[in-house]
């Protein structure tokens, strides 16, 4: 019998999970602030979907409903993506090493 | 155009990026190449979104325009906002995503032959259950953050907002949703889509107003990771990769961000969500022994002299340092003590600040070294071998109540041992009780130095006092 492919991306789901586990608890606690704003920014990755909306309409003028929603989600993700990833590139650029001991 | 196959190896890869950019954070060093990673990852799931589709008229025109326009928003958001400000940023930037996932959830009802989901009126069920999950969870996250935004922003007060009935009414309302996901199958009604939209941007609310200030960075990093698990639900219902590992992985990463600031607090996580913890312990009995106990008060040359006499001072920061943007004058302060071969370190408790990682922030935009910041457990033993410890607006992570007493409310949570150095400097403003409306037994010992102004100022002076 052949498998639901929905099963192989739960398959993804969880395992990513547990990456995701791992890969967290290894990040240094000074950086959990950073870690919120670039988790903040690849959550925007639902842009995609915004994407779809807004352009793989099946009619010619481009503006129906749905599309509109995606237009507007667009919007609100392209902030997040610009917005987190530079803040926390912002934030990263201050973490130093201390130079010399005087 | 790009086949499906092709396009699903691409998300695959960003979703690989992805996961590098959180492993670079495991250091300071390889952080900023992390978030390149990220980036990159960021860029190839957009293009191949634009590849795929293959639709490149006037709409791929207005697409453009409005992620150029979203994107001028948000650098110039992340380029003016002061570092004092990054909580409420970043509730801010949970929001963002929690609407733009309901938003394509919308989207995805009302047009679901674009997304393959089945026609209008007949959604694929497993589709629609995915959907109606990413909806929910995305507008609980938009109403919630909205809220903590609100709070951090001190445009709603940070005390907690607690009516009778009000866990009962959550209860019933997240009962309400389920029934709605199943009658929404049953019928595929827009109406009831509709409702439990708007069913769940309510919950948002009650689920944050009766959550009290400190304990905002459970409620941050619980909201990350509700932002995650609406992203999967999204990702699941667009059959997407890309989607369902950054999913996963904010969504963990929120979960255990989460668990680090309750552990921090020595409180469950559904004590912190149930809320109203000033209201709670109005009964307990160490407020009412609030008697005129002698307090030593100093003011701004004691300490500069005190100081100046130690050979290690530990500076112990909290959220009153925020507030009062203090970290660049302690950053001269410390300067100063250091011209003077004074050892300097710094001493974070977890839960310090509003959000995870808050105090480090701010010390590191005043140019401290990431070498000379220290967690709870790296420097708690070295109280007792150091001088001075300088608490500037931090107050119940150092109360030694939570070590002695146990019918402290605090009673559990790890301390700071600040008592244990040889003289504590403590800058408050008053003597009142911090966020657990508990008393802080540490102003009353003989070896405190109470250093009564704003934080700010009182560094300054310092400062002035050390030359």
């Amino acid at each position: 019998m052949e498998i639901d492919p929905f099963i192989f991306r739960l398959s993804i789901f969880i395992l990513s999970i547990f990456v995701g586990y791992y890969v967290v608890w290894s990040v240094t606690p000074s950086l959990h602030t950073p870690l919120m704003s670039v988790t903040n920014a690849i959550s925007s990755v639902i842009i995609v979907g915004a994407i779809i909306a807004a352009l793989a309409t099946t009619s010619e003028v481009g503006f129906s409903s749905s599309s509109i929603f995606g237009y507007l989600a667009i919007i609100l993700a392209a902030v997040n993506i610009f917005g987190g990833f530079l803040v926390t590139q912002r934030m990263l650029q201050m973490y130093k090493k201390k130079k010399d001991k005087k | 155009m790009i086949s499906s196959n092709l396009s699903a190896v691409f998300y695959l890869i960003s979703g690989i990026l992805f996961i590098l950019a959180l492993r670079g954070l495991s250091s300071p060093d390889t952080s900023r190449q992390g978030n390149y990673f990220g980036i990159a990852g960021m860029t190839i799931a957009i293009i191949v979104t634009f590849l795929s589709i293959g639709n490149f008229s006037s709409s791929f025109l207005y697409v453009l325009i409005l992620l150029i326009l979203g994107g001028s928003i948000g650098a110039f958001i992340a380029f003016k906002i002061p570092m004092t400000a990054m909580p409420e940023l970043v509730a801010g930037f949970h929001s963002l995503v929690g609407l733009a996932a309901v938003f394509v959830a919308i989207a995805a009802f009302l047009n679901p032959e674009v997304f393959n989901l089945g026609v209008s009126g007949n959604i694929k069920l497993a589709s629609l259950i995915e959907m109606c999950i990413g909806a929910a969870v995305g507008a609980i996250t938009f109403s919630g953050s909205i809220i903590a935004f609100l709070k951090l922003r001190g445009i709603m007060s940070g005390a907690p907002i607690t009516f009778s009935g009000q866990h009962y009414l959550n209860l019933i309302l997240g009962l309400g949703i389920f029934v709605m996901i199943f009658y929404l199958c049953k019928t595929q009604s827009e109406n009831i889509f509709w409702t439990l939209i708007a069913v769940s941007f309510l919950i948002g609310i009650l689920l944050i107003i009766p959550i009290g200030g400190a304990d905002m960075p459970v409620v941050i990093s619980m909201l990350n990771s509700y932002s995650g698990w609406a992203a999967a639900g999204i990702g699941f219902t667009l059959e997407n990769t890309a989607l369902i590992i950054t999913g996963a992985l904010v969504g963990s990463s929120g979960a255990i961000l989460s668990y680090i600031m309750c552990k921090a607090m020595n409180r469950s996580f559904f004590s912190v969500i149930l809320g109203g913890f000033g209201a709670d312990n109005s009964h307990s009995d160490t407020n009412e022994k609030k008697d005129q106990k002698p307090v030593k008060s100093g003011n701004a040359e004691d300490a500069a002299f005190l100081m100046k006499n130690a050979s290690s001072v530990i500076i112990v920061p909290g959220y009153g340092m925020a507030v009062a943007q203090a970290q660049h004058a302690l950053r001269e302060m410390v300067d100063k003590l250091k011209k003077n071969d004074i050892k300097v370190t710094y001493a974070i408790h977890p839960v310090a600040g509003r959000m995870p990682g808050h105090m480090n922030v701010l010390l590191a935009e005043a140019n401290v070294p990431y070498d000379e910041v220290f967690e709870l457990e790296d420097i708690n033993n070295d109280f007792a071998n150091s001088d001075v410890a300088f608490v500037i607006g931090a107050n119940d992570v150092t109360n030694p109540v939570a070590k002695t007493d146990p019918k402290s409310p605090i009673f559990g949570m790890p301390v700071l041992d600040v008592e244990k150095c040889k003289s504590v400097l403590f800058v408050k403003r008053s003597l009142s009780p911090g966020y657990a409306g508990i008393d802080n037994e540490l102003f009353y010992r003989d070896n405190t130095l109470m250093l009564f102004a704003d934080a700010k100022k009182m560094t300054e002076d310092i400062v002035k006092n050390l030359d």
